[in-house]
């Protein structure tokens, strides 16, 4: 394994030491919270800042109008609530009141996809990305451990812009650098290899990282890149690592419409016609269950990832 | 002491801005006249007598009081209103809803019109986005005022329950609401569409400072904003519900909803435009 990790934390734990940080860093910045402060890791920020901390209820069209509103006296605000309820919900007050108005608002979401597990479908969103990246002037990122998403809340800060953040619930392998830096818009090649490029992006970089050591042994050489910033999608690094591989795969917690996998299709259909293979959930909700049984179910897998990759070559 | 407040200048101005209403809906034959005709006064009176802003526009807002429009359909009246406070040439109104235009069918920031600080014509969201502002302003310590206007109708929207519940739950005492309650909507009167019922006992009972007034007549509503301006910083945020007719002052236009979003034809034009004096020139 090219990549190890000693601990396990949760990637929402990264957006809350995170926002504490860059909270310190910068007393512009404000976090509103739809009452999920526990769940989105937000309690530390609240005690440190109690005055730049608002508390909104269970109430999100509200809070995505007031974070707007913010901004106009020169806030940064931090939305925080289910991922669920930070996109679908509350749409069309991020389409008119934040996009359109071009409004420095971070919405930040937790919970997001299979992992959130036992809850089930309900809260389970899987169409997040498709919803958020459509949305024109929208930056669209999904970290992949603790350190990354920590790493990007502080970068989101210094973005100027609408982003939305999006994160998960469980406790996570925790395999990339403390001190790493996080450009927006800029993919991560993580494994170099010639066979066979797999993107992935949230908590599947870790499963293309199990993927890629699988691969190895049967003598497959694939190069693993974390698309951390699903909009605007690297075409860069997409190209390179295409024109040398020839066929890529992509692995995301996701449903496949929509998702980021239809990011790279698009890119490699207009500027490098290649073979690809989609890893995400496939036009279904979820249901309840332990996150890894889910993703496992859902064909979210490091074996669901080698399979593809082994299709995808055959069709070079 | 209090300066003498010109009722009949801005009686004058309204009657110009009720004018360039009338003539930029005709032009395209698409807009919203009714509204726009109904809260004239309201506007004329906030741009002339009530804010304290700024020109020209400076976005982030800061040292001055702001104004946000959530039923942003109403758009002619305040491009026009704006146009005549010094933010963007008069002439501009001609290109109201015309392709490359920055005066949008519905106000909208991208293109930058100054002015408008947030885009809106989906309903229910201002009063979320000036609560905010009136927030910030808090942080800034910015003693000016956020000033908002809504649609009746709109209030039928959940998300103004849930600004209304925050901003009194927060102590946001330095905004101040206006509903212009002219009991009508698109499908027809309020009360047949989806009643509001008792308005103030509504807003009271989420802890605003209700105060009432005829948004028809220029004393009575340049009076009314000065009560409520008196109102604020004292722990509570405030709303006016001004009493309005769709499509004031024109004969065949009041009191329906018939006009709320239809254009008058050549002759209605001509029609309506021999009940305005004109007297600043038209656009």
């Amino acid at each position: 394994m090219k990549f190890s990790f000693t601990e396990k934390k949760d990637t929402r734990s990264g957006f809350g030491d995170g926002l504490l940080e860059a909270g310190k860093q910068d007393e512009r910045i404000v976090a509103l919270c739809a009452d999920l402060t526990g769940s989105l890791k937000m309690g530390a920020f609240q005690n440190e800042f109690p005055e730049r901390f608002y508390q909104t209820g269970i109430a999100e069209a509200n809070m995505m109008g007031l974070a707007a509103g913010m901004t106009i006296g020169g806030k940064i605000p931090f939305t925080g609530t289910f991922a669920n309820f930070s996109t679908g919900r509350v749409y069309d007050q991020i389409r008119q009141s934040i996009a359109y108005s071009g409004k420095n608002v971070k919405i930040c979401a937790s919970h997001a996809g299979l992992t959130l597990g036992e809850d089930g479908a309900t809260h389970q969103i899987l169409e997040d990305v498709g919803m958020m990246k459509m949305l024109p002037h929208m930056t669209v990122i999904n970290p992949c451990d603790y350190n990354q998403t920590k790493a990007a809340t502080l970068a989101v800060a210094k973005h100027e812009g609408p982003v939305y953040l999006r994160f998960g619930r469980p406790k996570w392998p925790v395999f990339t650098p403390e001190d790493q830096t996080f450009e927006i818009g800029k993919a991560i090649k993580m494994i170099e290899g010639s066979d066979v490029t797999i993107f992935a992006t949230g908590h599947m970089v870790w499963y293309a990282i199990e993927a890629e050591a699988k691969l190895e042994e049967m003598g497959i050489n694939a190069e693993v890149i974390n698309i951390h910033t699903i909009k605007p999608i690297d075409r860069e690094a997409i190209i390179e690592s295409v024109k040398k591989t020839g066929c890529a795969v992509t692995a995301e917690e996701h449903q496949i419409n929509g998702g980021l996998g239809e990011s790279v299709a698009s890119v490699l259909s207009r500027e490098l016609p290649a073979p690809l293979e989609i890893i995400g959930v496939n036009d279904s909700f979820g249901e309840s269950g332990k996150p890894e049984e889910l993703l496992a179910k859902y064909g979210l897998s490091p074996e669901a990832i080698v399979e593809a990759a082994q299709k995808v070559i055959k069709r070079k | 002491m209090e300066q003498q407040v010109d009722i009949e200048k801005l009686q004058n101005l309204a009657s110009q801005v009720r004018r360039d209403v009338l003539r930029m809906v005709h032009a395209v034959q698409s807009g919203h006249p009714g509204g726009s005709l109904g809260c004239t006064d309201y506007f004329v009176a906030m741009y002339n007598e009530i804010m304290d802003y700024k020109v020209p526009f400076n976005p982030d807002g800061i040292g001055e009081d702001l104004f946000f429009l959530s039923n942003g359909h109403i758009s002619p009246v305040w491009y026009s209103t704006l146009a005549h406070a010094g933010f963007f040439d008069v002439s501009e109104l001609a290109t109201f809803r015309k392709i490359d235009s920055r005066l949008q069918g519905h106000p909208a920031t991208e293109e930058g019109l100054p002015g408008i600080r947030v885009a809106s014509g989906s309903l229910g969201q201002g009063l979320s986005v000036a609560a905010g502002a009136a927030q910030a302003k808090k942080l800034n310590d910015d003693n000016h005022t956020v000033y908002v206007l809504m649609g009746d109708g709109e209030l039928q929207e959940g998300q103004v329950w849930e600004a209304a519940m925050y901003a009194s739950h927060h102590r946001i005492d330095n905004l101040v609401a206006t509903v212009d309650y002219n009991g009508q909507q698109i499908d027809g009167p309020t009360k047949d569409v989806m009643d509001l019922a008792d308005l103030k006992s509504k807003w009271e009972s989420f802890g605003w400072s209700v105060v009432e007034s005829n948004g028809n007549d220029m004393d009575s509503i340049v009076k009314a904003m000065k009560h409520a301006h008196s109102l604020t910083r004292k722990g509570r945020p405030v709303v006016n519900l001004m009493s309005t007719e769709m499509g004031f002052p024109i004969d065949f236009m009041v009191g329906t909803h018939k006009w709320h979003g239809v254009a008058p034809n050549d002759e209605q034009l001509e029609q309506a435009l021999g009940q305005l004096e004109e007297t600043l020139g038209d656009y």
